[in-house]
This record gives C-alpha cells, sequence and structure tokens, in this order.
C-alpha cells in the first residue's frame, strides 16, 4: 500500500537550507524591529540590592531598561513537561517578579535598543549590587541535606518503583555487582541559540520562537500573561536543533513579550551562547548507584537503582532514570530510587535521552560487569534475561531487543571476541571492543493530535499540522505520511507546520513526534481520502459509482478498484465534475490510555569499538554499530541521520561532555564552546546504523517508536565497556578524562 | 559589544604612531583571539588598528641559512611552506595541530604569539583574576585547573600559555623582530615569553604599540628531524593537554644534540633545559629519557584538578624523544 512511506527521500528543506532561503528565528525581520539583551546574575543566591541602570539608559540607542521593579506581574508558572499539552515552563519560578536571586545567570534586568549590539553593549553598562546569600551548587555541598522525592519529571512520574523484596534478594544473590558512578553536568548546545522575536498588534500577540514545540510557548506565555489562547499565535519554521533545552518554555519568551509591548514595538530577544549555559536548563550533576545480584548462571534476581542529583531550589526535577532498568529484564526484585538535592540552579530539564541516557549508562555497565564476573558472553547474558513483559506483567506492545543485539553483533563482528581485557594492542594503542542493549520508553501522555488536510482540484494537495523542523526531517517525513493517505504522488503534496494557527499537535520532544504527528497526519490524509471515495461511489456519473468503498484503492491520486484497475478516475476529474474546487478534512488521533496493557520501550543495541592510549589516557572511538527497532521507519535517511547524531551525542557524553560547577562563585566553569568539549569531525569514527523493522499495532496507527533518543542511550556504556575491555579498567564516571584513564 | 572606533593602516611607521598614541587601541591582525575578547568585554579598547595591509607576509630564506617568517604570514601558508615543512617540520606540525583550517587561514603568527590565555575566569569577565584585573586575586589557585599550567607558575597565576607554535619557536631559539616607538630591536623568544611572578597581567615586554614585523629562525640541522606530538581530549580544534617537541641529534648510541619544548604546562612556551642538559651526551635510550623527563617535570607545581600533568607530561616526553629517535636517525639530522 504504502509508497512514499518507508523511502529515504531527500529533505524536502535541503535546498532551503543549504543556499540560506530558511529563516531562523534570530533571522526574522520585521519593520521598526528592537532588540532585547538580558542582564544575567553573577552571583548564585541572595537578591538584588541595587539596579544602577544610570550609564546604561545613557548609552546610544537605548529605548528601555525593565527590572524587577517594573516588570508587571505574572501568573504563577507551574512545572509540566510540555507534551502533556499544558503551559510548559520549565520551572516554577519566574524570574524578575521580585528581588530575589535563585541561580547565576538568573535574568535581573532586560535593556532594549535600537540593534542587537547596542542592547549588549548597554546590558554590560547595568550595574547590579547583589546581597549575597550562601549557595549549594554541588551535590558536595548539598549532599547532608538530600530528601527522597515523591514525585519527578514536573510531578508526573513517582520517584520510587518496588517490587518484591529486594533486601532478601540481594543478601541471598550468588553474585553481586555493586557499583557507583559519578556524572558531571551536561548541557545542550544546539547551534542555534534560543531567540524569541515578540509582536503586538492590537493587543494580540504574535512570537516567533526557537522552540521545539510552538503550541506549548502559546500556551506557556498565554498563561503567564493571563491572555486568551486565539490572541496568541506562534511561529517558527525552522529551529537550529534543540535536545530538550527548547522543549520547554523558558523565561526570556515571555521576557521577550512583555518587552515588546512595553516599547510598543517588536522586540527581538536573542540569548548569547554563554547564556545558553544558564537559561535553557541542562542535564544536572547526578551520582548513581546500582546493585545486582545474579545468580551463577547469570539470572537476575535483584536490583537496587538509586539516582542522587542536585535540582533547582523551588522544583522536585530530576530525570528518570529507572524507566528502563525496571524493566528490560526480567528480575523479580526490583527497587529504584530518587534522591534530590536543593541547589542554586535553574531547574534542570530534559536532555537528549532524559534519564536513560545516564540509567542505561549506569545498567549497562553493571551487566558488563556482571558478564565479566561470571564469564558469560555480555550480548548472551543481556539475551539471557531480557525480559518477555514489562514490570507490569504486560506483554511489549513490539520488541526486537534479541534481533537488533543479534544483527547487531552480525554487523560488528562480535563473535569469537576474545573477551579477556588488554588482549589486543596496535602500536600505542590498546583496542577494545564493547557492546550494550539500548531502550527508551514510548511516551503516551500527549492529548489529542491533530492535522488538516485539503485537496484541490487540479490535485495538488496542502497537508498541514503545527509543528516546527528542527532538523529531525518532520517536514520530510510528513510530507511522506501524507502522499501516501492521499493517494498522491509526493510531489503533488506539500506539508504545511510551524504556526499555531493551524491544527495543533504538541511539543516534539520524548521521540514522540513522529508517532503522534505522522498518526494526526495520517488521520486527515485518509479522512480526505475516504471522503472523495464516498463521493465517487455515490456519483452517478462515476465509474465508480455503487462500488464497496472497502474495494477501493487510491494510487497517484487515482481512483480505482482494486481489482479492475482499469476501471475508475482521478481526483480531479471526480472534483471538477461535482464542482468541487477543492475538499478539506480534518483528523485527530487520541493515544491509548495511559493503563494500555503493553510495556512500552523502544529497542536497540550498541557496539563500538575503540584505541585507548593507556600512558596518556586518550579514548578514540575507531567505529561504533548500532542496530534499532524503532517501529516503522518512515524515512530511513533522516532516520539514519537522527540516529547517527544520537549515537556521536553517546560519544561526546562518554569521553568529552561535562561541566562542573565552581561552588564558590556558583558559576558554571565553562561557558563556552572552548571549553564545554563536544565532539568534532575529527572524533567521530565510522557509524554504521541499521534497523530491525517491526509492527506496532499499539503506540499509533502507524506503528512508529521514534529515532530521537535511542540513538543516543546505551552508546556511553557500549564504550566505557570497550575501554574496560582494551584496559582492564572501568572507569565510573562521565566524562572518562584522560585523567580517569591513565594507567 | 563595547563601541569601539576601527582604522586600516596603510604603514608600518603609521601603525605604530597610532596605537602607540592611543593609550586603549590594539593591533589587530587575523582577530581570531582579539575580536573574541572584544566581544567577551574582557579586551577593552577603544580603538583597533588593522595591520592586514602591511606587507608583512613573507617567508623568505635568510642568507645564512634559516628563516624569516613575517608577522601577518597566516598560520595555514607557514605551516604549508615547503622550507617551514624541510627546515622545521616541528614548526609545521604545531601549527597544523592547532586551532581549525578556518582559523589557520585567518590567524597570524604575529598574533599567534601574542595571543592571550584561555583561562575560564580570564575570559568569563566576572572572576577574580589578576591576569584581567591585577590584585583582584586568581580563581583558579583553589577552583578549576584541570587546564592549567604545572611549570613557571606563581601564586599570582597559573594559566598555561596555550600556544602551540610558539613551543617550537622556544625550542628552535626563534627571535622576534619588532619595531616600536622607541625604534626596532630583536628579542630572543625566551625573553619574549615572561613567567607571571606577581605581575601576571604583563606577559610579553613589548612596549604599547610595538609591533611585530617578523620571526627569524636561525639555521638549525637538528631541527630537520623535529617533531611536535600533542595530546588532547578530543583529537581536534582543542589546546595541548600537554605537547612535546622534540629532536634530536644521535651518534654512535649518544645524544650529541637535542631540543625539547613542553606545551600545555607551562605559564609559557615551555624550553625543558633540565631536561636537555641531562640528555646532552647521554645514551639515547628509553632510561635516559625517562630520567630527564623525571627531572624536567621535578619542578612541577601541581594544583588539584591538574596534578596528572606532572606525569603526563612525562609520558609525553619520552614518547616524543623515543619517536624523534626515528627521524633522527632515518630522516633528518645528519
Ligand atoms: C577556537 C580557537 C581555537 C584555537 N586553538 C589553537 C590551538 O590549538 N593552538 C594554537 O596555537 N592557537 C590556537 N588558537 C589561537 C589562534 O592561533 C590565535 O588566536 C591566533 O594565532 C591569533 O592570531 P591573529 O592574527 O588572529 O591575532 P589577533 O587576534 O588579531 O591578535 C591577537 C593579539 O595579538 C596582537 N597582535 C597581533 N599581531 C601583532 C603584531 N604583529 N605585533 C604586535 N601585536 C600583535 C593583537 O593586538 C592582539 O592583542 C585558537 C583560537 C581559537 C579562537
Ligand atoms: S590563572 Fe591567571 S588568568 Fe586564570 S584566574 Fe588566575 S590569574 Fe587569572
Amino acid at each position: 500500500m504504502s509508497s512514499a512511506i518507508g523511502s529515504p527521500i531527500d529533505r524536502v528543506d535541503g535546498p532551503q537550507k543549504v543556499t540560506g532561503a530558511a529563516r531562523y528565528t534570530a533571522e526574522i525581520v520585521l519593520p521598526h524591529m528592537t532588540y532585547a539583551a538580558v542582564v544575567a546574575a553573577t552571583v548564585a543566591s541572595g537578591r538584588v540590592a541595587v539596579i544602577d541602570t544610570g550609564r546604561a539608559r545613557g548609552a546610544e540607542g537605548v529605548l528601555a531598561i525593565l527590572t524587577h521593579e517594573d516588570l508587571p506581574k505574572l501568573a504563577e508558572p507551574h512545572l509540566l513537561p510540555s507534551l502533556a499539552g499544558a503551559a510548559a515552563p520549565g520551572q516554577s519560578f519566574f524570574p524578575m517578579q521580585k528581588d530575589v536571586v535563585h541561580y547565576a545567570g538568573q535574568p535581573v534586568a532586560l535593556v532594549v535598543a535600537d540593534s542587537h549590539e547596542r542592547a549588549q553593549y548597554a546590558a554590560s553598562l547595568v550595574e547590579v549590587t547583589y546581597e549575597r546569600a550562601p549557595s549549594i551548587t554541588t551535590i558536595d555541598e548539598g549532599r547532608d541535606a538530600a530528601y527522597e522525592a515523591e514525585r519527578l519529571f514536573g510531578g508526573l512520574l513517582p520517584a520510587r518503583d518496588e517490587r518484591g523484596d529486594v533486601d532478601t534478594a540481594m543478601a541471598e544473590a550468588e553474585v553481586r555487582v555493586d557499583v557507583a558512578y559519578r556524572f558531571a553536568a551536561n548541557h545542550h548546545n544546539a547551534i542555534e541559540p534560543a531567540a524569541t522575536t515578540a509582536v503586538w498588534d492590537d493587543g494580540r500577540l504574535t512570537i516567533y520562537d526557537s522552540t521545539q514545540g510552538i503550541r506549548a510557548s502559546q500556551l506557556t506565555v498565554a498563561q503567564l500573561l493571563g491572555m486568551p489562547l486565539s490572541d496568541v499565535r506562534v511561529i517558527t519554521h525552522f529551529v537550529g536543533g534543540g535536545f530538550g533545552s527548547k522543549a520547554m518554555v523558558w523565561p526570556h519568551v515571555t521576557l521577550a513579550a512583555l518587552a515588546a509591548r512595553h516599547v510598543g514595538r517588536p522586540v527581538k530577544l536573542s540569548l548569547t551562547r554563554q547564556q545558553m549555559f544558564t537559561s535553557a536548563g541542562h542535564r544536572e550533576e547526578q551520582e548513581q548507584q546500582l546493585a545486582i545480584g545474579a545468580t551463577r548462571d547469570g539470572r537476575l534476581t535483584a536490583m537496587h537503582h538509586e539516582k542522587l542529583s542536585i535540582t533547582s531550589p523551588f522544583d522536585d526535577w530530576a530525570e528518570p532514570a529507572t524507566g528502563v532498568s525496571s524493566q528490560l529484564y526480567a528480575c523479580p526484585n526490583y527497587r529504584g530510587e530518587h534522591r534530590l538535592v536543593r541547589g542554586n540552579t535553574m531547574t534542570p530539564t530534559f536532555t537528549r535521552g532524559p534519564g536513560e541516557a545516564v540509567g542505561v549508562f549506569v545498567l549497562e555497565t553493571a551487566m558488563d560487569e556482571l558478564a565479566h564476573e561470571l564469564g558469560i558472553d555480555p550480548l548472551e547474558l543481556r539475551v539471557r534475561n531480557h525480559a518477555a513483559v514489562d514490570g507490569h506483567g504486560n506483554p511489549w506492545s513490539s520488541d526486537g531487543l534479541e534481533e537488533c543485539l543479534r544483527h547487531g553483533a552480525e554487523l560488528f563482528g562480535w563473535a569469537g571476541r576474545n573477551p579477556v581485557p588488554r588482549s589486543r594492542r596496535d602500536g600505542d594503542w590498546l583496542i577494545g571492543t564493547g557492546m550494550a542493549a539500548a531502550a527508551y520508553p514510548v511516551p503516551l501522555f500527549m492529548p489529542t493530535q491533530r492535522a488538516r488536510a485539503r485537496l484541490y482540484a487540479d490535485g495538488s494537495a496542502v497537508v498541514q499540522a503545527g509543528t516546527q523542523e528542527f532538523g529531525t526531517g518532520v517536514l520530510t517525513a510528513m510530507t511522506q505520511v501524507a502522499a501516501d493517505g492521499l493517494g498522491l504522488p509526493l510531489g503533488s503534496v506539500r506539508f504545511e507546520a510551524g504556526d499555531t494557527d493551524l491544527p495543533n499537535v504538541s511539543s516534539a520532544v520524548g521521540s514522540a513526534g513522529a508517532g503522534m504527528i505522522s498518526a494526526a497526519v495520517h488521520a486527515a490524509a485518509t479522512a480526505l481520502r475516504d471522503q472523495l471515495v464516498a463521493t465517487a461511489v455515490a456519483d452517478a456519473d462515476s465509474p465508480l459509482h455503487g462500488a464497496d468503498p472497502a474495494t477501493i484503492e487510491v494510487r497517484e491520486g487515482r481512483i480505482t478498484q482494486r481489482e479492475y484497475p482499469g476501471v475508475g478516475e482521478t481526483y480531479g476529474e471526480l472534483m471538477q465534475r461535482n464542482r468541487l474546487a477543492d475538499a478539506e478534512a480534518p483528523g485527530s488521533w487520541t493515544p491509548p490510555p495511559l493503563d494500555t496493557p503493553h510495556g512500552l520501550l523502544t529497542f536497540g543495541a550498541q557496539f563500538a569499538e575503540v584505541a585507548v592510549d593507556p600512558e596518556i589516557g586518550l579514548v578514540r572511538a575507531r567505529r561504533m554499530v548500532g542496530v534499532f527497532a524503532p517501529g516503522r521507519v518512515l524515512n530511513p535517511k533522516t532516520a539514519r541521520s537522527q540516529l547517527v547524531g544520537g549515537m556521536l551525542w553517546g560519544l561526546g557524553q562518554a569521553l568529552l561532555e561535562g561541566n562542573r560547577m565552581d561552588p564558590r562563585h556558583g558559576r558554571w566553569g565553562a561557558t563556552s564552546l572552548g571549553e564545554y568539549l563536544v565532539p568534532v569531525n575529527a572524533d567521530a569514527p565510522e557509524v554504521t546504523v541499521d534497523f530491525v523493522e517491526l509492527t506496532d499495532t499499539v503506540v499509533n496507527p502507524l506503528g512508529v517508536k521514534g529515532v530521537g533518543e535511542i540513538g543516543q542511550v546505551g552508546v556511553a556504556a557500549a564504550i566505557g565497556n570497550a575501554v574496560f575491555h582494551a584496559t582492564g579498567r572501568r572507569v565510573r564516571e562521565l566524562p572518562m578524562a584522560a585523567e580517569l584513564v591513565m594507567d | 559589544m563595547r563601541p569601539l572606533s576601527y582604522r586600516r593602516a596603510a604603514e608600518i611607521g603609521e601603525a605604530v604612531a597610532t596605537v602607540s598614541t592611543e593609550p586603549t587601541s590594539a593591533f589587530l591582525a587575523g582577530g581570531t583571539t582579539e575580536v573574541d575578547l572584544v566581544r567577551l568585554g574582557v579586551a577593552r579598547h577603544d580603538l583597533l588598528v588593522d595591520i592586514n595591509d602591511l606587507p608583512l607576509a613573507d617567508i623568505e630564506n635568510l642568507p645564512g641559512g634559516g628563516l624569516r617568517i613575517g608577522a601577518l604570514a597566516r598560520m595555514n601558508d607557514v605551516a604549508r611552506a615547503a622550507q617551514v615543512v624541510e627546515m622545521y617540520p616541528g614548526i609545521a606540525q604545531a601549527l597544523l595541530l592547532g586551532a581549525s583550517e578556518q582559523l589557520r587561514n585567518m590567524a597570524t603568527m604575529g598574533g599567534n604569539l601574542c595571543q592571550r590565555v584561555r583561562c575560564a575566569y580570564f575570559r568569563d569577565n566576572v572572576s577574580p583574576c589578576n591576569k584581567r584585573e591585577p590584585g583582584t586575586g586568581c580563581s583558579a589557585l583553589d577552583g578549576q585547573n584541570r587546564g592549567h599550567a604545572i611549570l613557571g607558575t606563581s601564586e599570582h597565576c597559573i594559566a598555561t600559555h596555550p600556544s602551540d607554535v610558539a613551543v617550537a619557536l622556544v625550542a628552535f631559539d626563534a627571535v622576534v623582530h619588532t619595531i616600536g616607538p622607541s625604534g626596532a630591536r630583536i628579542i630572543p623568544i625566551e625573553n619574549f615569553y615572561l613567567l607571571p611572578g606577581r605581575t601576571p597581567h604583563i606577559e610579553h615586554p613589548l612596549e604599547h604599540g610595538e609591533l611585530i614585523v617578523a620571526i627569524e629562525v636561525p639555521p638549525l640541522p637538528v631541527a630537520r628531524g623535529s617533531l611536535y606530538l600533542k595530546f588532547r581530549d578530543r583529537q581536534s580544534y582543542e589546546f595541548a593537554l600537554v605537547s612535546v617537541l622534540s629532536a634530536l641529534l644521535v651518534q654512535d648510541g649518544r645524544i650529541t644534540e637535542v631540543r625539547l619544548a613542553l606545551g600545555g604546562v607551562g605559564t609559557t612556551p615551555w624550553r625543558a633545559r633540565r631536561a636537555e642538559a641531562q640528555l646532552v651526551g647521554a645514551p639515547a635510550t628509553a632510561g635516559s629519557f625517562a630520567a630527564a623527563a623525571a627531572a624536567e617535570l621535578d619542578a612541577a607545581v601541581l594544583h588539584e584538578h591538574n596534578a596528572f600533568k606532572q606525569e603526563l607530561a612525562q609520558r609525553a616526553i619520552v614518547r616524543g624523544l623515543d619517536q624523534a629517535m626515528v627521524s633522527a636517525v632515518h630522516g633528518g639530522a645528519r
């Protein structure tokens, strides 16, 4: 049936991007534009004692300066993940409402000027005197006051997950692995720093926002400003990456709207690269401990997984780390716990592979240790323990883990591996290989998703949904889905997005984008097709008159009877005869209920070969193989790009990425891409990606489980396990810096 | 960004006169350090004098051997010049292992010698920093100092000198030719780099307005077998954790001449004089290399996060000398 879905077609927005025609938010040009710059707190805790704006006001081009003294009071923000479809401020604290300072980087003033540079310069002239209070910015500083959270993730998830009798089972286990790990904080560092342009017109607000969810931006700004949703429109065509940093709607978005209202002109607020380290969340500094009890023949009997992390003063935020460890393997006794330290940072946020990027590192490192301890091949240990059902006894909506492991092993050449550490050398380099299972939860807590399809009598179609392209290829994939749904050639379909005036979908987060948006687009496209088929069979002049719609199919814009392809007519012929200039249908999809009786994970397998210079401590990945089972793959080319990108993220997480607070100042040590290291091309090894395609009839109509996160998950463990294989050394801290690896 | 004025100098005299008479001005070459620092607010110049029109980009052989490299020669052009590759491969390698292709196309040799430190506290424009604001203290001493120096440090500053090529230049006894308000002079490169001592804000002996016009590298047979090893967390586009310039002349198994310098561990591009002194006359063996490396790093002053560099630098030296043996014997020096 489908022809476009599943083809590796080129990006429909490719030409725009490579020619520079694609306009990103900071490039939007409007008449009478003004520019806002944020003055950010340099202390981590205390209050603003005095703000002297005298010099700044005198600077050329300055139009206004706003501080807590003159910013209007806003509705109180409540933290909830944007996927849930309500207002989604990233934290339940809005700056500049009072004089309090909770974290370094918090906005304390906003300068509006007639150019970006002048605004930035004037912002540097605002003199803020702080009354400093003691701060806590590291786990070590707050360890004594750590507490067990009740709920996490904006209250969405319980912080504890328990079954069986862990303590007894652990005590009785024949073999135990019990290890603690530490993780530096991570930042998203999308290539495009966040930017917002706000324009008021007759009491109505239009926002151009660099966001992963225009609907979330609309809901959040409307809620904070107390405005009807119908008066707030958000437009976003292209986003230069998000990785979670643009999944929530951070204060700068609403600040831009307030500034624009204040000066009565459009305001563009572009955060600087430095400000991106303190303005859009981060992956929190954390420690995890995982104890595994097993039998001698490698059956897991008990697991205890704990996470301790630092959050903001106002939110119980932790990326949930136990969503995979609690269900990937069959283990009758399990306990997962999250403990928190309150500190002076902004509320951390989703960062690619939220929670599981770290949780699975811990799980899969421990599994490797167990395999080593037991003398069982690491891959076989996974297969042996993989659960047939989830933690509640529900069967998987679709599985594929074993197929991924086996296929990956074949592509990688895993068989016959000598498991003895330090057994391969190449000059100064020790060579090692490692693997890990990967899994990531499929979230279903989004509200109803909507799209609309319109067909013109000339046979061309426009299909719309209010999502935005942030590099995933969604415009391309949805064009494919729409074309197949309508039975039209790809070239006849344009997929339109980027505007909240279009039918609404949720933020593209948690790998949910492709699944939920394709569901709505498919529903709209097929509804329109069905509508026209119904018109045809009811039309006495149609060659299809009286036919059973169930026997009819549409291909290349031609409606025919499946059994008699010669009998039929085109959409155009039907519509012109019926004097239909166009035809239109909405479509919607409501996800299965949260208690759907299925286990919901996307599976994959990661393999890595590394070279380690043991004297110097350097680790270089030589090749990586990832095989994934993400349900239906809408476009293997764009899916592959996402997965390769995810795997390189994992490489960065393993070897390079980390930021640390300087507890004396309460500020991040790294605030630029010179200091916060991400992999560069020279670090990228040969990466092989392949799919195990599965049919999933539970998650959504097309059975799409998503590829956004799964590529990243498990990579760091595969690399760490390869480092162990190469050197005999377990590095239990990320990133695995040279000083931790060297002999 | 702070408003500032920009002028393009047509002649050397004009450039020198303009900068020396404007107290808050600076030369602008490739701009890859300067523009960054201006944007960060760390450099607070009111006037930038663009020197890119000055005729200082040539790379010439000197009559008595050796090479003269114009101050405005771009890093990439120098790295790819045939004479450099042949006579001083260590210079070419150090250049190509620095920055990125794009930066090297812009960045000049003069600017490279004058580049500022990468200490995050220096660049954040907020933290106490004696180099940026004398007398405010050094945040790195008890702060995050993984990237910081272990040699040549003081109680007032431990920032690492970031240049790669300068490491090769100190090893080869290059000299810096300048023209300043008080005329022309020649500064041996080792004197060009000042230890931080009590005055970390003074990094070199240039007068305000004194322009580097060229760098001369003397004829040096041992340099033909030189090599530059750079170790860093990622494989490109990063400064060194430690780097080693090594060159050896070996006769009958004994070292007759050696050049050894380190990057990434010193507050200046670090000529390993102690190690060199030990090596001359010693047998060219792993044992001699290790002993010399230990002697050099004996003087290291360690801080919380950079202590590993003492061992790391020693291993890097041994590796550098080991590999220099290969080029010393087979390819380079005769
Ligand atoms: C991201 C990044 C990575 C880098 N990585 C490396 C690396 O790995 N290794 C490395 O060695 N370097 C590295 N660099 C530094 C780079 O090599 C220097 O920025 C560059 O060499 C400076 O040259 P420029 O011509 O751009 O100098 P400019 O930025 O124009 O000037 C720098 C300074 O020198 C002064 N100056 C310039 N020319 C003269 C002159 N003729 N006489 C007197 N004063 C002068 C200027 O006034 C200014 O103070 C990196 C830089 C960046 C931005
Ligand atoms: S090491 Fe030097 S540059 Fe860094 S903070 Fe200390 S004084 Fe400043």
